[in-house]
């Protein structure tokens, strides 16, 4: 970007803001203050911890971005940036800081931006100041007055639209005293989404004003994309690692019934202030609003971060993972048994006694176990387009059953299982051209469809193991 | 009505103007097109009252299509005072025409194509020029209520989300050529779907015409301002216009910026008297 410019114009502006200070507030026995650059960085990152223990004068340049890119695998929509980035690039200052926030609304772009920062005291909280088309910057300067996580959106109208298309993002201001030190520290935003076509809908969307006036979602999402935090983007800790995740919720309307599957949050500063809440399960945080929530992850795999108004993280992608590494402890979570009831247990639910008392030995998983497991697989992520039958709807999705394409390559089944595909397709002779989105399934639950569909519906046998799967996967 | 903040630089830019030539572009183009509209009541986004009271629009011509790069480099070599580098800081920024490849050359963009990068201080001389002036927002709000058959197309969602779109896209190409698409109802071009478009009055828009009413300024520059002041809220192209003209200072221009021009019903045709 320009940077020469930006800084010619940060030096500028914090000479003259400087010389005002020492005319006004500062003119007492404050002396000045030193000049921090504030650093940006894009989320799930964030400015590292604040070290210092007196007040700075922190210039912030923020971009305002319009950009075209992915919300969803083979989906695209047009994004309202700060940063360049959904949520905006993080902004972290301390308790008592002055800060300079510059907005600098890019050139090539089509709409008036202007930013509203909850961190700020005053009418509008910079909305007034900073309201600019594009080739422009305002900038004006505010002190951080009380601690506590805070967003900030833009605000020019229609609010709502430029919130729904992503602008939106968070200011910590830090206690003087610092926040207690964690191993990791990660940045996460839900906002919520209308687009024209359907969830997953492929090709280029249009904003529905419609839906957004009727709080009906298209999509719920964390940091701006269907699968930004899963996936290679999943985020990633080692068990015992104190972490703190920075949550807020952008909007425009849904609020967010915040939770992480597998963790307790050890503490949760509630509403993004000061008092601590300790051993939460779900945390409310209300659009335009946030939580600082502090947990430990103890044992080895993935914890999946969800908002518990579910249907928005299974039909919508409020969905992300972390994944975990460390040893197994099987004192704190046990690998597990499962077995067939016994046939007597089955016939006599009263005396389930004798079955539980059977030695716990975990059973190598038998294939008729696996087969059923594909079945499961194919009938919840397959049938709904390849039909139950597998055999597709002509001219649309591809058959699966009695499929040339399949019997011939089946590992290039997995891998468009593993990955999507989009373009065209021949199958048993006739021509497909259309979206299919990557499958977010493990290894074992891939390699489980792909030998069903073989054996069930292409008399073949079984030809893909997990570990197939998992190299492949390692290649993508 | 109130009166625009920048009046006096206004009456600046016009005694600048006074002993130039005004009689432009006969070989560039044909005559303008304006299109006679009867005007009257306007359910408005902005009613003067600040709660629901129609605006009441006189009648007026419209010119049916914006101006294009072609007309303004023919009104700039008439009037070389407008030409980027001559005119004055006052009045343009220093993104003044800055696509055209000199001061005359609109190369490499269309000849076709709506002229932007202009301050309103220049839209309005170039308006002037042919014997008219920029419309006032009451005047574009009513022309531009109308689709291709209905004089208000306002109350159909199915319309109000096609002209959206093209706000809604992120705008990095330059403008395509002017009247491309089908005429509205008044038989004007191109009022949504191609450029943002300056009004006479944008600078007095956002002020309270009532002064009982406290004198408050009614800001649409954020949240509060927009929620309260603004009514038709489902229309959120119109609101976006606002916004973007909100954002504008006179001397300013924009990429995505053009102008086209109006007339009161019975026009001085010679020029400037």
């Amino acid at each position: 970007m320009n940077k020469s410019f930006k800084l010619s114009a940060v030096t500028l502006a914090t000479s003259a803001l400087l010389a005002l200070l020492g005319n006004s507030v500062a003119s007492a026995a404050e002396p000045a203050l030193p000049v921090i650059t504030q650093e940006l960085v894009a989320p799930p990152q964030l400015p590292p911890p604040i070290t210092r223990k007196s007040a700075a004068h922190v210039v912030v340049n923020l971009t305002v971005e319009e950009v075209e890119r992915e919300i969803a695998p083979g989906t695209r929509y047009t994004f309202w940036t700060f940063g360049g980035t959904v949520p905006g690039k993080m902004i972290r200052v301390r308790e008592g800081d002055t800060v300079e926030l510059h907005l600098l609304n890019l050139p090539d772009n089509k709409l008036p931006h202007n930013i509203d920062l909850h961190a700020v005291t005053g009418p509008g909280g910079g909305a007034g100041q900073t309201l600019i088309a594009p080739g422009n910057e305002a900038s004006f300067t505010f002190k951080a007055l009380s601690s506590g996580l805070y967003v900030y959106h833009c605000a020019t109208a229609p609010v709502g639209m430029h919130v729904a298309n992503g602008m939106y993002g968070m200011i910590l201001v830090e206690p003087k005293e610092g926040l207690p030190p964690v191993d990791k520290e990660f940045y996460v935003m839900q906002g919520d989404f209308y687009t024209d076509g359907n969830y997953r809908a492929p090709g280029l969307q249009n904003f529905d004003m419609q839906k957004a006036i009727d709080e009906k979602p298209t999509y719920v999402l964390f940091n701006g994309a269907d699968g930004a935090l899963t996936g290679a983007n999943s985020l990633t800790a080692k068990a015992n690692e104190k972490v703190r995740m920075f949550f807020g919720v952008g909007g425009p309307n849904i609020t967010s019934s915040f939770h992480i599957i597998g963790t307790i949050f050890d503490r949760v500063y509630t509403e993004g202030g000061t008092k601590v809440q300790e051993n939460v399960q779900t945390t409310m945080v209300p659009a335009g609003g946030s939580a600082i929530v502090e947990f430990t992850p103890r044992v080895p795999g993935n914890l999946t971060l969800v908002d518990h108004s579910l249907t928005r993280a299974f039909n919508k992608g409020a969905i992300g993972l972390i994944s975990v590494s460390g040893p197994e402890k099987p004192e704190i979570y046990s690998k597990g048994i499962k077995k067939p009831l016994a046939a007597n247990s089955i016939a006599k639910a009263t005396a389930p006694a004798k079955a539980a008392a059977k030695p716990a030995v975990a059973a190598a998983p038998a294939a008729p176990a696996i087969h059923a497991r594909g079945k499961a697989v194919f009938d919840s992520a397959c049938a709904v387009c390849h039909q139950a039958d597998g055999k597709g709807v002509a001219g649309v999705f591809p058959p699966l059953a009695h499929s040339d394409f399949f019997q011939q390559r089946p590992y290039e089944m997995a891998h468009i299982v593993l990955n999507g595909r989009s373009g065209t397709l021949v199958v048993n002779g006739a021509k497909y051209n259309g979206v299919m989105p990557a499958q977010d399934l493990n290894d074992e639950d891939i390699s489980a469809v792909i030998n069903y569909i073989s054996v069930e519906m292409n008399d073949g046998h079984a030809v893909l193991t997990p570990e197939q799967v998992r190299e492949m996967r390692k290649k993508r | 009505m109130c009166t625009p903040a920048l009046r006096p630089l206004r009456l600046a830019a016009l005694v600048l103007l006074s002993a130039t030539a005004v009689s432009v572009h006969a070989s560039d183009s044909a005559m303008p097109d304006y299109r006679a509209i009867a005007g009257g009541s306007l359910r408005t986004v902005l009613p003067a009252d600040g709660v629901a009271t129609d605006a009441s629009v006189a009648p007026f011509q419209l010119r049916s299509r914006l101006v294009t790069n072609a007309e303004f480099a023919a009104f700039v070599r008439q009037q070389s005072v407008w030409q980027r580098g001559q005119a004055p800081a006052l009045f343009v920024a220093s993104t003044y025409l800055s696509g055209w490849s000199s001061a005359s050359d609109y190369r490499p963009l269309a000849a076709d194509a709506p002229v932007t990068r202009v301050s309103w201080f220049a839209a309005q001389a170039f308006c002037e020029s042919e014997g008219a002036r920029l419309p006032r927002w009451y005047e574009w709000e009513f022309g531009a209520a109308a689709d291709a058959t209905r004089a208000d197309a306002r109350d159909d969602e199915a319309w109000l989300a096609h002209i959206l779109h093209w706000y809604a896209d992120a705008g990095k190409q330059a403008p395509r050529s002017v009247a491309s698409k089908p005429p509205n109802f008044y038989g004007i071009h191109d009022l949504h779907g191609l450029v943002w478009e300056w009004v006479e009055d944008y600078s007095g828009l956002f002020v309270n015409a009532d002064s009982r009413a406290k004198g408050e300024q009614k800001l649409l520059d954020y949240c509060g301002g927009a929620a309260v002041t603004l009514a038709d809220r489902r229309n959120y192209a119109i609101l976006m216009r606002l916004a973007l003209l909100s954002a504008m200072e006179a001397q300013q221009d924009g990429a995505n910026l053009g102008f086209r021009c109006a007339r009161d019903a019975t026009p001085t045709r010679q020029g400037i008297p």
